[in-house]
């Protein structure tokens, strides 16, 4: 506060003192010089103020004063500066231009400097504003630029005489003029920053926005471009050069766009325009909205937004795309519900679909019939197809409460066209949405009927075909034991013909015994031993003998077969020369030869080697053979005969005859047991029928064949044929 | 052959056969024919006149009482007063294995019955023949069936 200072400085300064004349204008003039000096050398208002309060104090001893002034924009006064005055009066003290009861504020208005006598009464205090000059007298004095009478913008409070507004005219213009101009720059000063701001802000909402905006003149020049702008329509010199041509051809695209002919032709401020995208090359579809904006200043100029459509153009595509696959969908949809409608008539059992309230929304023919009164229906009919009705309702009820999604049950309706009872197989499930509501039951009926039927009569088939296994079974055991049965018979006769072949051999020796002395002593009867016998008596004695031999002979073949039967003849193998067994069974049986009168050749091969077989088989065999030739031959030859087989390692002996020969039929059954053709009891020839039959198993053992060829009345070739290499 | 009567010069046979039927037919057609015949039943029998009666050859049945042929002719051929001896089995057992049996048991021959007298005859002349009364008879074997 400057009050003690000037009081420290005003010396002789008492209040209502007469100010200096001018008697001193000099003195005067050095002084103003001083404050304008002052006032030049500040920048603040206040200090500006305070200064110039200080110097008016010194000049003319006004020991208290206020300045107040119109800050920028501002509807009231402001204390800027205060001399004299205790500060907590003067810090707030602030005046509203509002307030047009204010005297204060009407001398600013009229511009007129107004004097406030000194207060003595409330009364008197009631006619002036309330300052920090409280009750003493002051004088108002409005300050501004002179001759600019809007500009009246501060009010000077002195305290004083009244004459004294008159003499400080000079202060007041140079003071107002000083804080006007101080004013006016900082007002100056204010809106630049502001403007700054503004445009700063205006440059960040463009550049937020994500669609391309600029700003150009009707050639396409660019004069404003927000920063995805300037993506699209820029680039500097260190770019590629491919963004440097997509940016080019992107500036080519807009100015033709922006033409004034094309926006004249087009008339419409909305295009589509196709742009490349400089960053990857792609194509990016934009729509163009362009506003012509008139600037008497700048001229001229056409305000550009962007929009990308790409994205947009796809997504309409998609959608068109989607409508037509719904469309298609649809089609197949009623197309399906078709097929399936026609499925669902078509199938024989019944099939009701059930909302989920149990109103029935769908039925196909056969349900029909169960559950809807066809025209003219009887009485009859009516109640069976209610009755029908409620048993299906309080199945579908059942169904509906119940958690199940499927169920089985039996229902027994009653057929409507002749109203017989009808059990069907009720098969429901719940067809629910994706949400699980269910939306529908579908139920199909199965006619239970003829299953019923089938299963009684499948039981009886079932009865019988028991029976019939069991019957099988019972067969089949028999059957077991029937064969069970010919096993043990069968061993029991492998047992008994093993006793039989044991038995036959011990009989044939005890056959032996005695006819081995028939044989002899006939054979000495008949060599007179006993002296010379009368013809008929040598007769008699010789059948005697020709009928042991044949009785022997009988013994021995049935010995040999059951020999061979017992497997009680085993093989001896040995090598030998083939001529020497026939010369050998030609050399015993030479009587017969000769009494036969037959011619008995002998033929061999001269290819023939020795043979390595059964000798003694062998020579049975042929011995065998040349006996049937000599007894069933009555005239010609008999040609023994041996050879080689071409190709195969057998030898082939052959006795061939011209004998009686053997009728094609018989060929093979002489091979057979006790086989003589003529089995008369007063048959031509002897023997006992066993021979060929003996030959044809010793043939086998050997390994050979024993086979015949022969000509009724023509004669008869039997043919043995053996492995050179007999059995090992 | 009608060889001479004299008793002294007979080549003497002995008989072995438990069938008197067949001692007898065989003897009478031997001593016909110009043996010497002594006869014995069975094996023990016949061990016996072979020892006391020292004949030429000796006929054996195999299927004898008491001691079968097979033994008596092993016990002949082991005894040296008789091992020189003769022996042609005789058998009316066909059987395979027979004639094995009697060889091993040191029979010389082997005839299988029926045997007419006058076979058995030639066979018993063979069988002296090549073995005329000396004790080396053995290798000399052959086996004669008869009658087919």
């Amino acid at each position: 506060m400057r009050l003690p200072e000037a009081k420290r400085n005003g010396e002789a300064a008492h209040p209502g003192s007469r100010l200096p004349v001018s008697g001193a204008s000099v003195d005067i003039n050095r002084r103003r010089l001083r404050l304008l000096e002052g006032l030049l050398s500040r920048t603040d208002t206040a200090d500006c103020a305070q200064l110039a309060l200080s110097w008016l104090a010194e000049e003319f001893h006004i020991d208290r004063s206020l300045c107040l002034v119109r800050p920028l924009r501002d509807q009231s006064l402001a204390t800027i500066a205060a001399h004299g005055l205790p500060s907590t009066a003067t810090s707030t003290f602030a005046i509203s231009l509002d307030d047009w009861s204010n005297p204060l504020v009407t001398a600013l208005n009229n511009k007129r400097s107004n004097f406030f006598p000194a207060a003595h009464s409330s009364g008197d205090r009631r006619r002036r504003p309330s300052t920090p000059f409280e009750d003493s007298a002051f004088h108002v004095i409005p300050f501004g630029v002179s001759g600019l009478s809007a500009d009246m913008f501060g009010l000077l409070l002195v305290a004083g005489v009244p004459a004294l507004a008159g003499e400080l005219d000079w202060y007041t213009n140079v003071l107002g003029q000083k804080l006007h101009e101080m004013l006016r720059q900082e007002m100056l000063n204010e809106g630049d920053r502001r403007q700054e701001r503004e445009r700063t802000l205006l440059y960040s909402i463009i550049n937020a926005v994500t669609d391309p905006i600029l700003l150009t003149d009707t050639e396409g020049r660019l004069f404003i471009a927000n920063a995805r702008a300037l993506t699209l329509f820029t680039a500097s010199e260190e770019e590629s050069e491919g963004r440097r041509s997509a940016v080019r051809m992107n500036n080519m695209l807009l100015s033709s766009a922006l033409s004034s002919k094309a926006l004249e032709e087009t008339g419409a401020a909305r295009r589509e325009l196709l742009l490349v995208n400089p960053v990857d090359g792609s194509d990016l579809l934009f729509e163009l909205l362009s506003t012509v904006a008139g600037d008497p200043r700048h001229g001229t100029g056409v305000v550009s937004i962007l929009r990308n459509v790409t994205d947009l153009r796809r997504a309409s595509e998609e959608i068109e795309e989607n409508y037509r696959k719904l469309r298609v969908a649809e089609v197949q949809a009623r197309a399906e519900s078709d097929r399936l409608n026609l499925i669902i008539d078509s199938v024989a059992d019944p099939i009701v679909v059930t909302d989920a309230a149990g109103a029935t929304s769908l039925m196909n023919e056969p349900a029909e019939r169960l559950f809807t009164t066809p025209p003219r229906a009887s009485a009859f009919e009516q109640r069976w197809v209610q009755t029908n009705d409620a048993h299906f309702s309080s199945f579908i009820a059942g169904m509906l409460v119940s958690a199940d999604t499927r169920r089985v049950g039996e229902i027994g309706l009653i057929d409507p066209t002749s109203g017989e009872a009808m059990p069907v197989e009720a098969i429901a499930g719940k067809i629910l949405s994706e949400h699980g509501e269910l939306t529908a039951v579908v139920t199909i009926l199965h006619d239970r009927r003829e299953a019923i039927e089938k299963a009684k009569l499948y039981e009886q088939l079932k009865q019988a075909s028991d029976l019939l296994e069991r019957k099988v079974q019972t067969a089949t055991a028999d059957i077991v034991q029937q064969n069970e049965l010919l096993r043990r018979q069968a061993i029991a006769l492998e047992q008994a013909s093993a006793l039989k072949s044991q038995f036959l051999a011990n009989m044939s020796h005890e056959f032996r015994t005695p006819l081995n002395a028939i044989l002899g002593y006939t054979s000495m009867l008949l060599k007179g031993i006993a002296g010379p016998l009368a013809p008929p008596v040598e007769r008699q004695i010789s059948r005697v003998e020709s009928n042991g031999r044949h009785l022997l002979t009988i013994i021995s073949e049935i010995l040999d077969i059951s020999r061979i039967e017992a497997g009680r003849m085993p093989l001896q193998l040995s090598t030998f020369r083939i001529a020497d067994v026939i010369s050998e069974v030609r050399a015993e049986l030479e009587p017969i030869i000769l009494r036969s009168k037959l011619t008995v050749t002998v033929s061999l091969d001269k290819r023939l080697r020795p043979v390595r077989t059964d000798r003694q088989k062998l020579k049975q065999i042929l011995l065998n053979l040349l006996t049937n030739a000599l007894k069933f031959t009555h005239h010609g030859s008999i040609t023994i005969s041996a050879r080689r087989v071409r190709g195969e390692r057998t030898v082939a002996i052959s006795v061939a005859d011209t004998g009686i020969g053997i009728a094609p039929a018989d060929q093979e059954r002489i091979f057979e047991d006790f086989r003589q053709l003529d089995n008369s009891p007063t048959r031509a020839y002897g023997g006992t029928g066993l021979g060929l039959s003996i030959c044809r198993r010793l043939a086998q053992m050997v390994n050979g064949r024993l086979t015949v060829e022969s000509q009724l009345r023509k004669g008869s070739m039997f043919t043995l044929t053996l492995p050179v290499q007999g059995r090992r | 052959m009608k060889a001479t009567k004299k008793k002294a010069n007979r080549p003497r046979v002995l008989l072995v056969d438990d069938y008197s039927d067949a001692r007898e037919m065989y003897g009478e057609y031997l001593e016909y024919s110009g043996y010497d015949v002594i006869e014995a039943a069975n094996g023990i029998e016949a061990l016996q006149r072979a020892v006391d009666d020292k004949p030429d050859i000796i006929l054996m049945d195999l299927s004898l009482p008491v001691m079968d042929g097979w033994e008596a002719t092993r016990r002949l051929k082991a005894d040296e007063r008789t091992a020189g001896i003769p022996v042609v089995a005789l058998t009316g057992h066909a059987l395979a294995g027979i004639s094995d049996g009697a060889r091993e048991a040191g029979c010389d021959s082997f005839v299988t019955k029926p045997c007419l007298p006058e076979d058995l005859v030639l066979e018993i002349k063979r069988v002296l023949k090549s073995a005329p009364s000396s004790p080396v008879v053995r290798r000399s074997r052959t086996y004669v069936k008869t009658i087919g």
